[in-house]
């Protein structure tokens, strides 16, 4: 198994007629992802490059069944197509574009709270489970099935991680980029709540960087619910304060939101924090060997729910095995 | 985006907010010609982004004309230094000349988006003049807070807990409602990510009056703004920052010795963090984007050698779907081009890697290839030691 994206995925693109859209709806077509439609208004009708367009998302929905979306629409319009999206009943909305207003963001945060439609990004490169689907604009080729959760605030960086854990022959149940804006939808939380229930998810790796306390409330949450292993990485140690450093979101202002303070409430979660960028699929491959051999392939089958139900602490003694625990080498 | 004091003012005043009487000046002159028209007491205040301008000696009283033009004379052309401008100052090229008034008591009040929340949040703390991160971390107990949902803009419930939260009554509570609507309507029109009056000032005859101003702007929302656009001051940003933002590069510059060149702004504060992992300073933040096309490197490299303090160049590009010769053509073109002498280490990954890496050595130009940007790392902090 793997977290929200699998082989039965249903794509439609928003702004498929686009440069940015043609490239990677016909990307993540290749990488075995079922683009059933695309969307841009006006060209509804035609077949681009094999995807049949609508002009709306509700045709989209209605034609071809789809249940995810995949957004590359201009940053003006880009809030719209979200809740264009999620008001035709998709229940995946991955939001690609970068530079959203904060403002419509929060007015989009607000209208899909309570509802099931459930969002990643914006600003981000989307979501893969290896072998299985990619709904994003991430390199398909580096990545590996296998049984590490990814979850990152940011983009090519997450492609460096992905890259130092196939080199070592680590494979990745999901990677999922949860987007480098201030307002987002998908949180570190959401994404631990899901790869902890995941049975086929074995460690974590969760790369965050400065600004914000979404990286505390994450620690906060693993500390609480998480009982695999969680290996994190912050950037950002030599960023200045109060500049905002590429991303929206990454700024330390007032003084907070620095890594410093974020590898610290990591690591007082029992939470492995990685100094060097280069060192984080070695961390995980350190991990790796405190899962018993068995472990790596689905033992019992449990269904998500049920392990959602669970809490961590009564989980922990039946998850672990023998050998160097790893609930146990994290200081609780 | 930051703008100065009485540019937030104005647009403050335009919302229907309370502030001083008074106007912008360039020269003493004008500043005293301005003192002369308000009369009485005024107040000389020097207009640059950093804060922290009184204690640096920017905020002057004057009680006539002539001590104003005086008062203005000494601030106008001097390099302020406040805790926010770096040791060599802000120029001083404009000051506000604003009236002078007894105050009661100073307040304070701001807006900002409180990310967890996922909504704009308005803080309010009867220690006014102290900066809210300071009373956040010793008095947390002294600030009132209270979100607002976008789709209902400002309601009672709100003005009266920050009103009464700040203890006052009567005229006086009425008046903060109005100047918390207020101040919340120009925050969600303009874009701000920053809506700040410190002090907020209850005046000797009982009025309220925003005494500092100072918004920020969503740089994301800047394209529908093209009033606030007008107003941003090409003098406060560093002159490689301006440039780098007419390529659309996000470059800040810093104080170290090793160059960065990233695709992606994550990936490039990795690399400026590995950079001092391994013994080195980053000179700069540098994401070149996504793609980083042959142009954008041209572009970054031009700007990168601006920075006489850079001894070594690292380009660290995760490009996946990227093809590693077409970036090596664009390296090889632009290090040409601008006749680079640097010393420059490569670290690249993605489609035909071989061929690029083959592409750097023949071109017979200063280039080290790495691999892995920890080995990247290491040879560009002793490439830059040794030159």
């Amino acid at each position: 198994m793997s977290i929200l994206v699998e082989k039965s995925t249903r794509v439609v693109v928003q702004g498929v007629t686009g440069k940015e859209g043609t490239f990677h709806a016909l990307a993540c077509r290749e990488y075995g992802t079922k683009v059933v439609a695309g969307v841009t208004p006006g060209k509804g009708g035609i077949l681009h490059e094999g995807i049949p367009v609508f002009d709306t998302v509700t045709d989209a929905v209605a034609k071809e069944g789809a249940n995810t979306s995949l957004i590359f629409v201009p940053p003006a319009f880009a809030a719209d197509a979200v809740l264009e999206a999620a008001d035709a009943g998709v229940r995946l909305i991955v939001c690609i574009t970068e530079g959203i207003p904060t403002l419509d963001m929060v007015r989009v945060a607000r209208v899909l709270q309570g509802r099931d439609a459930r969002l990643i990004g914006p600003n981000c490169p989307g979501i893969i489970s290896p072998g299985k689907a990619k709904v994003g604009i991430m390199p398909g080729h580096i990545h590996s099935p296998g049984r590490i959760g990814v979850v990152s605030r940011s983009g090519t960086l997450t492609y460096e991680a992905v890259g130092q854990l196939t080199a070592r022959g680590i494979g990745q149940s999901t990677c999922v980029g949860i987007g480098g804006d201030p307002i987002i939808g998908m949180s570190f939380v959401d994404a631990l709540r899901l790869f902890q229930a995941d049975p086929e998810t074995d460690a974590i790796l969760m790369i965050g960087e400065i600004g914000g306390t979404a990286e505390e409330d994450a620690a906060a949450f693993v500390k609480a619910h998480v009982t695999k292993p969680v290996i994190g990485f912050i950037c950002g140690q030599t960023a200045p304060p109060g500049r905002r450093m590429g991303h929206a979101g990454a700024i330390i202002s007032g003084g907070t939101g620095t890594a410093a303070e974020k590898m610290a409430a990591l690591r007082k979660a029992g939470i492995t924090v990685v100094q060097s960028p280069a060192e984080m699929g070695q961390a995980v491959a350190r991990v790796l060997p405190a899962v018993p051999a068995g472990r790596r392939t689905p033992r019992r089958r449990v269904s998500a729910g049920a392990a959602r139900n669970r809490k961590g602490a009564a989980r922990r003694p039946a998850a672990r095995g023998k050998g160097r625990s790893i609930a146990k080498s994290r200081s609780r | 985006m930051k703008i100065h004091e009485y540019q937030a003012k104005t647009i403050l005043a335009e919302f229907g907010v309370p502030v001083p009487r008074g106007r912008v000046a360039t020269t003493a002159s004008a500043a005293g010609g301005i003192a002369q028209e308000l009369g009485g007491t005024v107040v000389v205040k020097a207009q640059i982004h950093a804060g922290g301008r009184g204690k640096g000696g920017g905020v002057k009283l004057a009680r006539s004309a002539q001590e104003a033009e005086q008062a203005a004379s000494q601030i106008l052309g001097m390099m302020l230094k406040t805790h926010q401008t770096g040791p060599e100052g802000q120029l001083v090229k404009r000051v506000l000349v604003e009236e002078g008034m007894a105050i009661r008591q100073e307040l304070y009040l701001g807006i900002v988006i409180d990310r967890t929340a996922g909504l704009p949040v308005l803080m309010a703390s009867s220690a006014g003049g102290m900066e809210i991160e300071e009373v956040a971390r010793t008095r947390p107990e002294a600030i009132v807070k209270a979100h607002v949902d976008p789709a209902t803009g400002v309601r009672g419930y709100h003005t009266r807990k920050l009103g009464y939260g700040l203890g006052l009554k009567g005229d006086l509570l009425k008046a903060a409602g109005e100047f918390v609507t207020k101040l919340y309507q120009a925050f969600e029109a303009k874009d701000c990510s920053l809506a700040e009056i410190n002090p907020l000032v209850i005046t000797g005859d009982g009025r309220l009056l925003a005494l500092d101003a100072k918004m920020t702007f969503d740089d994301n929302a800047l394209s529908r703004h093209p009033e606030i656009q007008a107003l941003r001051d090409l003098d406060e940003e560093s002159p490689l920052e301006v440039e780098a933002s007419k390529y659309n590069l996000n470059y800040i510059k810093l104080d170290g010795t090793v160059g960065c060149m990233v695709n992606g702004a994550g990936l490039a504060m990795a690399t400026m963090d590995i950079i001092k992992l391994a013994g080195g300073e980053p000179a700069n933040f540098l994401d070149v984007g996504g793609g980083a096309s042959a142009e954008q490197i041209e572009n970054a490299f031009r700007i990168l050698i601006s920075d006489t303090n850079v001894r070594a160049v690292f380009i660290n590009i995760f490009g996946g779907i990227l093809r590693c010769d077409r970036l090596a053509e664009g390296v090889i073109r632009a290090v040409r081009a601008l006749g680079v002498r640097l010393p420059i280490v490569i670290r690249m990954e993605g489609t035909n890697v071989e061929l690029g890496q083959r592409m750097l050595r023949e071109s017979r130009l200063n280039f080290i290839t790495a691999q892995g940007m920890k080995d990247g790392a290491e040879k560009t902090v002793r490439a830059a030691r040794g030159a």
